[in-house]
């Protein structure tokens, strides 16, 4: 008999895999070979503007468009996903009928449609219907602007989206955890909220971020408004200095560095929600195992051991 | 400690039944179980068990008869003479008198042990932030669990949960505690410690119904046994009546099966 302290634990290899590194560096030197010293490519002309006060201005309304636009689909989105969930038949048609128009319509269809309001109603007024008293009125052409327009758009569009990815959350929630919650008789909203959102969250979020993302590149759609922001603005130079590839590369790598950085708060926020499912001995992805060592052991007996 | 606020938790069932399409799953159930009383539920799978458990707490609705807690009908309010069915939310209201044990647990898994015990008292504004976590510890104690306080839910063993959720239910000082096959989901060697815990809670004052399949813990501590078999009642009686000496050959047969 051997005592385990005497075995010596040989880890498994996988030789293609080291072999199918090496063709991914070759063909990834390749590449880099060929856009570094292609004098088309113009990388001068890209670092000239790269960081240029227009371009960072236009970058600016696309952040701007997309943390608003983001921030209000959640809020209208919801709401919507709620009512879809709702055991009220009216507010489950309404939203229904709702997600089906928008998720119909293509966003550069809606942002022309609202561009050109002004054409369909001089004024927006509030008051009160069939009688004669309003609260204020509204040329139509001064409230919905470029920017306003792009707001409104967006949300519209982008809250239908939205509204089914939260739904989808909510229905993966385990039922138990609604029985739960009703057998303890918590109040609708504070179960809504405590219970289920929180674990919902996990289901949302990767398909969240993935609108978020196409949100802030769907951004671009809003050229069709002449709105200066950043897709435009490379538009407006590239047509006046014909750079185009370098001016359109300037594009790239800005939106390469949104959705970076969008990539990277939701990884955060995904360990964050993920804090109660991680257990230290077996997410920790050690690829040897410590021989004959107590303390794995140890973690699983304290975790079934009853506690007198 | 006292678990629950008096010595109140009388269920009243009449004549209830249930259907499932065409299915009769509760078929003119009747039943009176006294205040502080310990009821076992025992029957074959399908025979309408657990939703009666679930009809009293009113995650089930019945299509016919009423049941009745301390004179209260459970999702009705009587007036003069006619029973107006209640909104969502009181019906929410109603159940802080009733707690519910799940076969699967069913614990908040995005919640400390702590927060799954403080959520509801804290809800329904029973107590403030500070005295719910003083009566988790308690409740704690109660199940012998005090160290994990600060656990998630999913690093415990399956008993440690299911007496965590016990605890939970508790929290609310309900009158009437509602178990459904508390220990099927957990390891032979851990249903001792959660029938222990609610052997403990039998002789406190609270109403137990319990649907299980352990004839020995039914045997201990209950005072009634009552037999299902498709969505009736076969046989009802002391422990000693229904499991010593049956009445009813479909008795017979179900307790030399589990036996």
């Amino acid at each position: 008999m051997t005592t385990p302290s005497t075995i010596k634990v040989v880890p498994a290899r996988y030789p293609l895999r080291t072999l199918g590194a090496f063709v991914a560096l070759f063909v990834l030197a390749i590449v880099v070979q060929s856009v570094a010293f292609n004098p088309r490519w113009e990388w001068s002309v890209f670092a000239r503007w790269f960081f240029d006060p227009v371009i960072l201005e236009g970058l600016v309304q696309t952040l701007l468009l997309t943390l608003i636009g983001t921030v209000l689909s959640v809020i209208f989105g919801g709401l919507l996903a709620l009512a879809r969930l709702s055991s009220s038949w009216l507010l489950n048609s309404l939203a229904w009928s709702y997600i089906w128009l928008f998720r119909s319509l293509p966003l550069i269809v809606v942002l022309i449609i609202l561009y050109n309001f002004s054409y369909l109603y001089d004024t927006l007024s509030i008051g009160i219907p069939f009688t004669q008293i309003s609260w204020g009125s509204y040329q139509t052409i001064n409230v919905l602007g470029q920017f306003s327009t792009a707001v409104v758009g967006l949300t519209l569009v982008q809250s239908a989206y939205t509204a089914e990815i939260i739904r989808g959350g909510f229905l993966g929630v385990d039922h138990g955890q609604y029985e739960a919650a009703a057998a303890l008789g918590l109040p609708a909203w504070r179960r809504t909220v405590r219970i289920i959102l929180p674990q919902a969250l996990r289901t949302i979020l990767p398909s969240g971020f993935n609108e978020i993302i196409s949100l802030a590149k769907g951004t671009s759609m809003v050229y069709v408004l002449a709105m200066p922001e950043l897709f435009y603005t490379i538009q407006m130079i590239y047509n006046r200095t014909q750079e185009v590839i370098p001016l359109l590369m300037v594009g790239a790598v800005w939106y390469l560095v949104i959705t970076s950085v969008l990539s990277l708060i939701q990884h955060l926020v995904e360990r964050w929600l993920a804090r109660s499912e991680r257990r230290s001995a077996i997410n920790q992805q050690s690829p040897a195992r410590n021989v004959s060592r107590q303390p794995t052991l140890q973690t699983q007996e304290t975790a079934h051991a009853p506690v007198q | 400690m006292r678990l629950s606020n008096n010595p109140t938790g009388h269920i009243s069932i009449t004549g209830v039944s249930k259907y499932f399409g065409r299915h009769k799953a509760l078929d003119n159930i009747s039943l009176e179980l006294e205040p502080g009383s310990v009821t076992v539920i025992l029957g074959p799978s399908g025979s309408g068990k657990s939703t009666l458990l679930r009809a009293i707490n009113h995650l089930e609705r019945v299509d016919e008869g009423f049941i009745q807690i301390d004179g209260d009908y459970i999702g009705y309010r009587l007036a003069g003479d006619k029973l107006y069915e209640l909104k969502e939310k009181e019906i929410l209201r109603q159940r802080v008198n009733v707690g519910y044990v799940f076969q699967n647990f069913n614990l908040f898994p995005h919640l400390t042990v702590l927060e799954n015990l403080i959520e509801a008292p804290i809800a329904h504004k029973q107590l403030n932030r500070k005295q719910a976590i003083e009566q988790a510890y308690q409740l704690l104690d109660v199940v012998g669990l005090r160290n994990k306080a600060d656990a998630w839910s999913r690093h415990l063993s399956g008993g440690q949960q299911q007496r965590i959720a016990i605890a939970r239910a508790l929290a609310l000082r309900p009158r009437v505690m509602l178990f459904d096959e508390p220990t099927s989901a957990l390891d032979p060697e851990l249903v001792g410690e959660v029938l222990d815990v609610i052997k403990k809670l039998a002789r406190s004052g609270t109403t137990l119904v319990v649907v299980t399949h352990e004839i020995g813990f039914a045997r201990e501590v209950a005072d009634n046994v009552v037999f299902m078999v498709d969505g009736k009642i076969v046989e009802q009686g002391s422990s000693d009546e229904v499991l010593n000496h049956p009445q009813h050959s479909r008795t017979r047969q179900f307790l030399s099966k589990v036996l």
